[in-house]
C-alpha cells in the first residue's frame, strides 16, 4: 500500500501555487533613482526575507529572485502572519544596553572561543598579543567578532575626528593605541574599560554575575539566563514592542543582550551613508536623525554617555537582533552622528544600509499580491488539463484524418512526446523544485502544435519525394528526412530563441510560459530524431505503406501520381 | 468543392500569390491603418493589472445578483465596485487594496455566500506593476527582433530575416488594431500571448522561406524562371503545409480558449488563447501573403535576378510568338514540368 501511494505521489508533479492555492506576493524594488538594484543587495533581501519567514515556522514556502523583484510563495491559506512579516519592513529601533553576555554560558576552555564577543575575547593570549601591534589590527580581530565593539561619536568633530577604534578594548588594549597612535588617543576620553565584564571566562555560572540588574524586568532575567544566541533561530523576524524591554542577540550570535524600551524609532532616521574619515582613511558609517529623532537621539546619548559600561552601549535592534551597539562616547546632539570601529567598505555600506532601509538592504512595494483560493486553483487545474487533452485528441483526430497511416505515426509520436514532456515535468518537480502552474501548461499545450508541426513537415516532403518519382518508399524516407531534417531544425531554433529571450527578460508568467515553450522544443527535436524518423524508416518497409495503400495517406489517387510501387513497375 | 479540396490536397493548386502582391500589399496597408486607428482612438482596454486594483473571485452561489455582490463588497467600505459574471464565479474589480481591506471584503463576502473567507481568491496588483511587466516585454520584444533578425541572416540572408520581421510587426500590429476595435481586455497574459506570436509567425515564415531558398538555389543562368516565378511555386508547393501547420497549431489554441470561455470565463486561459487565436490567424495570412511578397520584392533588385528576369521575358516572347504560328501552346507552366522531369532522369 505505502509503495503504490509513494509511486503515485512520485508520479504526479508538484504544482505551483495558482493550482494548488496559496499566496504569492511580488516585490519590486523602488531606488532613488529608478535603476536596477545591485544583485548582490537583492541577494541579500531575499536571504532576510527567508529568514523571516523561516522564522514564523512556514518551511514550504519559496523567496526567490525574479529578474529584479522577488518573489514570495506561501502555499495554503491563512497565513496572514506571514504574509504581513514578509511585506513589512522591519523598523530601526535604538535601545540602550541594560546587561550583555557571550551568546550562551561558555564552556570552562573560553581561550579557544574565538567568535565569543570580544569581552571575552580579548582575555584570551591571542588578543593581548596582537594588542601590542598598532591599534587599526589590534582592533580587527574585536571589532569583527562582534558588532558591539564599536563606537558612536559626534560627527564631524573637526579638530580631533578620530575617536576610539574600539571602545571595547581592554585598557591593555588602549594604552597600545595610545602608543601607537600618540596625541590621537585623547579622542576617546569617555572609553569604556572593559564593556563586557561578565563575559570574562571566570563568569560562566551565571552571564549576569557582576551587572548591575537595576531596572530590568525580572521575567527578562529569566529569560535571559535562558537564551541561546548561538542557535540557529535567534529571534529574527520578531517584531519587538518598542515600549517593552526585550531581550536580543547580535546579529552574528555572539552575544546576547537585554535592552530598554525604544529610545529612537528607525522612521526618525533621515539617512545614512558609509564613508572614510578624511584623517585616518578608517571605514565609518555617518547617521542622520530628522528633528525629533535627533532631540530623542541627543537625550538618550547626553543620559548613558557617563554610565558605566555595559548601559553606555546604544544598541540599533533591526528585525529584533542587534546589528551593533556601539558605545556612547559623548552626548550627542544635533542630529548627526557616526560610528566608527574597524569597518571595511564592505560592512560600512552594509551598516547604512540597514539603518537606511531597515531590515532589507532596499526597499520594495508590494506590486503585486495574489492569492488563489484551492477551489480556484482546482478549477483552473481543470481548465488546463482539459484544454490539453482537447487540444492533443483535436491534433490527433485531424492528423489521422489528413494523413491517415502516416497520420498514426504522427499519433505514436505525439503521444511519445507527451510521456517524454510529462515524465520530465515530474522528474524536474520532484528534483529541481521545480512547479508546474498553469501558464506551464498552457506552454505546453500550445506547444502541441509545435511538435504537430515537425511531423507535417517530415509528411509532406516524404509526399513531395513520392510525388517526385522516387522508386521506393525506403528511399523517399531518407531522401525526405535529409531535407526536413533542416527545416525542422531552423523552425525549432526560432521558437526556441523566442523562449529563451521570453524567459530571461519577462516577468512573472511569462517566464514560466516560456520554459514550457523552449522544454517542448527541445523534446520535439528528440522525439523527431530518435522516434518519428526510426518509426518511419521501419514502417517503411511495411507492404501496407510501401504499396501505397489507400489508407496509407500515400496512396496513388490522393497524391495525383502514380504510386510508387507502380512507378517502380513502369521504369523497370 | 471536392474537386479544389482534392487538388489542395494534391498540392495542385496554383495560386499566384506572388505576382498579385499588389493586391496583398494594399490589403495590408489597409489593414495596418484600420489598426492603427482603432489604437489611436479607442486605445486599448487595459485588464486591472496595467491600472492597479484589487480583484476577488469566488464561487457563484444559486440565487446571488450582481447587484447583491456588488452591495456586500461596497458595504465592506470598498468604491469603485465593479462585478462581472466570469464562468461559474463572480469577479469583483475594485480599487487597489490594503491587506486589513482586502480581508475584510473576503470576510463579508464569505459570511453572504456561507463559504469560507479562504474561499475568495484575491488579487492585489501595484499600480506601477503593469508598467514593469510591459516595460520588460517591449525589452523582450526589442531583443527578440535582433536575435531573430541575426539568426535567420546567418541561416538564410538578410532580406528573408528582413522579410520575415517585417511580417512579424504587421501581425503584431493588426492583433492589437483586433483588441483595440473589440474592446478585448488586455492583461498580462494577452501580452505573453502576443509575445508567443513572434514564434509562430515565424514559424511559417521559415517553412515557406526554407523551400524557396532550396528551389531558387537551383536557377542558373539557363533556368526558364524568375525568381518571382520560382518563389510562387515554392509557395504553391508549402501551401498546403503550411495551412496544415497553422491550423494544427491552431487547433490547441482553440481548445484553450474554449475550456477558458466556458468553464473558467476569466484568466489567464482565455487571455492568452484569445491573443494566440487571433494573432495565428493573422499570421497565417501574413506568412501567405506579406512575407513572401516582400522577399520576393527585395530579390528582385538583385542585379542577379533582375538579369534573369530580362533573359525568360525575352524567351517567353519568343516562345509566345512561335506559340502563335504552331497549334501547339507551350504555356510557361508545361514548360517547367517538362525541364523538372528531364532533370531527373
Amino acid at each position: 500500500m505505502g509503495a503504490t501511494v509513494a509511486l503515485q505521489k512520485a508520479f504526479v508533479p508538484k504544482f505551483g501555487l495558482d493550482l494548488a492555492g496559496g499566496t504569492t506576493v511580488t516585490l519590486s524594488p523602488v531606488t532613488a533613482n529608478g535603476k536596477a538594484p545591485s544583485q548582490e543587495s537583492l541577494d541579500r533581501a531575499v536571504t532576510i526575507i527567508r529568514q523571516r519567514v523561516n522564522g514564523t515556522g512556514i518551511s514550504d514556502a519559496q523567496v526567490a529572485k525574479s529578474n529584479d523583484n522577488i518573489v514570495i510563495q506561501i502555499p495554503g491559506a491563512g497565513r496572514e502572519e506571514a504574509l504581513r512579516l514578509v511585506s513589512t519592513t522591519a523598523e530601526l529601533r535604538m535601545r540602550q544596553v541594560l546587561a550583555v553576555a557571550a551568546a550562551k554560558a561558555p564552556p570552562a576552555q573560553v581561550p579557544t572561543a574565538a567568535p565569543t564577543p570580544s569581552g571575552s575575547a580579548a582575555a584570551t593570549p591571542a588578543a593581548t598579543s596582537k594588542a601590542s601591534t598598532p591599534a587599526r589590527e589590534s582592533a580587527a580581530p574585536n571589532g569583527n567578532a562582534t558588532p558591539a565593539g564599536r563606537a558612536l561619536s559626534k560627527a564631524l568633530t573637526a579638530p580631533s575626528p578620530e575617536p576610539s577604534t574600539s571602545t571595547r578594548a581592554t585598557t591593555h588594549h588602549r594604552a597600545g593605541a595610545g602608543t601607537a597612535r600618540g596625541a590621537r588617543a585623547k579622542a576617546s576620553p569617555s572609553a569604556a574599560p572593559s564593556p563586557t565584564p561578565t563575559a570574562s571566562p571566570e563568569d560562566t555560572s551565571d552571564p549576569l554575575a557582576g551587572q548591575d540588574t537595576s531596572g530590568i524586568d525580572p521575567a527578562l532575567l529569566t529569560e535571559f539566563r535562558k537564551i541561546d544566541c548561538t542557535a540557529k533561530n535567534r529571534g529574527q523576524g520578531a517584531i519587538d514592542d518598542p515600549n517593552k524591554q526585550i531581550v536580543a542577540c547580535s546579529d552574528d550570535g555572539s552575544a546576547r543582550y537585554i535592552l530598554d524600551k525604544a529610545a529612537v524609532q528607525g522612521t526618525e532616521i533621515s539617512g545614512a551613508q558609509a564613508g572614510t574619515d578624511p584623517t585616518t582613511g578608517e571605514w565609518i558609517v555617518q547617521v542622520d536623525f530628522k528633528s525629533k529623532g535627533a532631540t530623542q537621539f541627543a537625550d538618550i546619548t547626553r543620559r548613558i554617555t557617563s554610565l558605566p559600561a555595559p548601559r553606555n552601549q546604544l544598541a540599533n535592534v533591526l528585525d529584533g537582533v542587534v546589528i551593533v551597539a556601539p558605545t556612547i562616547e559623548e552626548a550627542i546632539p544635533g542630529g548627526s552622528a557616526r560610528i566608527s570601529g574597524s569597518f571595511t567598505q564592505k560592512t560600512a555600506t552594509e551598516l547604512a544600509d540597514q539603518l537606511k532601509y531597515g531590515a532589507l538592504p532596499l526597499k520594495f512595494q508590494q506590486s503585486s499580491v495574489v492569492s488563489v483560493s484551492s477551489t480556484l486553483g482546482q478549477d483552473q487545474l481543470n481548465g488546463g488539463l482539459i484544454s490539453g487533452a482537447l487540444g492533443l485528441i483535436v491534433v490527433m483526430i485531424y492528423l489521422l484524418l489528413y494523413y491517415r497511416g502516416l497520420g498514426l505515426i504522427g499519433i505514436a509520436s505525439l503521444g511519445v512526446a507527451t510521456v517524454f514532456t510529462y515524465l520530465t515535468v515530474d522528474v524536474l518537480s520532484h528534483n529541481a523544485g521545480f512547479r508546474l502552474s498553469l501558464p506551464h501548461i498552457i506552454g505546453l499545450v500550445v506547444s502541441i502544435g509545435i511538435t504537430a508541426d515537425s511531423f507535417i513537415v517530415y509528411f509532406e516532403r516524404i509526399r513531395d519525394e513520392i510525388k517526385e518519382g522516387h522508386r521506393t518508399l525506403r528511399s523517399a524516407v531518407e531522401v525526405a528526412w535529409r531535407r526536413a531534417r533542416r527545416t525542422i531544425l531552423v523552425a525549432d531554433a526560432v521558437m526556441f530563441i523566442a523562449a529563451v529571450v521570453l524567459f530571461y527578460l519577462a516577468v512573472g508568467d511569462v517566464a514560466g510560459f516560456a520554459f514550457a515553450m523552449g522544454l517542448t522544443t527541445l523534446i520535439d527535436i528528440v522525439v523527431v530524431f530518435l522516434f518519428t524518423k526510426p518509426l518511419m524508416s521501419l514502417v517503411a518497409r511495411l507492404r501496407f505503406f510501401a504499396k501505397g495503400h489507400k489508407l496509407s495517406g500515400l496512396d496513388a489517387e490522393r497524391m495525383g501520381r502514380t504510386s510508387p510501387a507502380e512507378q517502380t513497375l513502369q521504369e523497370a | 468543392m471536392p474537386g479544389v479540396i482534392s487538388r489542395l490536397y494534391r498540392g495542385d493548386i496554383n495560386i499566384d500569390f506572388v505576382g498579385k502582391r499588389k493586391i496583398w500589399y494594399g490589403l495590408s496597408v489597409f489593414l495596418l491603418a484600420v489598426s492603427i486607428l482603432g489604437l489611436a482612438l479607442n486605445g486599448l482596454n487595459l485588464g486591472v493589472e496595467f491600472r492597479g486594483g484589487s480583484v476577488f473571485d469566488f464561487k457563484r452561489t444559486p440565487g446571488s445578483s450582481l447587484e447583491q455582490v456588488r452591495e456586500t463588497v461596497a458595504d465592506a467600505g470598498v468604491h469603485q465596485v465593479i462585478v462581472q459574471q466570469a464562468g461559474p464565479n463572480w469577479r469583483v474589480t475594485t480599487e487597489s487594496l490594503k491587506a486589513d481591506e482586502v480581508t475584510k471584503v473576503q470576510q463579508a463576502v464569505a459570511q453572504k455566500y456561507g463559504t469560507t473567507k479562504d474561499q475568495v481568491s484575491s488579487q492585489v496588483i501595484g499600480a506601477t506593476w503593469g508598467g514593469e511587466v510591459s516595460q520588460k516585454a517591449w525589452i523582450g520584444l526589442a531583443v527578440f527582433m535582433i536575435a531573430i533578425m541575426l539568426y535567420l541572416s546567418v541561416a538564410f540572408e538578410w532580406r528573408m530575416a528582413l522579410a520575415a520581421i517585417v511580417a512579424l510587426v504587421h501581425d503584431l500590429v493588426i492583433t492589437a488594431g483586433v483588441y483595440a476595435w473589440s474592446g478585448f481586455e488586455v492583461t498580462p497574459a494577452t501580452m505573453l500571448g502576443f509575445l508567443t506570436i513572434l514564434g509562430y509567425s515565424l514559424y511559417d515564415a521559415v517553412v515557406v522561406f526554407d523551400m524557396i531558398k532550396e528551389v531558387t538555389g537551383k536557377l542558373g543562368t539557363s533556368a526558364k524562371m524568375t525568381y518571382t516565378q520560382a518563389a510562387n511555386n515554392a509557395l504553391s508547393h508549402t501551401l498546403i503545409r503550411s495551412l496544415n501547420t497553422s491550423l494544427v497549431a491552431i487547433l490547441p489554441v482553440a481548445a484553450i480558449l474554449f475550456i477558458g470561455t466556458t468553464l473558467l470565463g476569466a484568466g489567464t486561459l482565455k487571455d492568452l488563447s484569445l491573443a494566440l487565436f487571433v494573432g495565428m490567424i493573422v499570421g497565417t495570412y501574413s506568412s501567405l501573403c506579406v512575407a513572401t511578397p516582400i522577399l520576393v520584392t527585395l530579390k528582385e533588385r538583385e542585379p542577379k535576378w533582375q538579369a534573369l528576369a530580362q533573359r525568360v521575358h525575352a524567351k517567353q516572347v519568343s516562345a509566345a510568338k512561335a506559340a502563335a504560328k504552331e497549334p501547339v501552346s507551350a504555356g510557361s507552366q508545361n514548360v517547367t514540368t517538362t525541364t523538372e522531369k528531364r532533370k531527373k532522369r
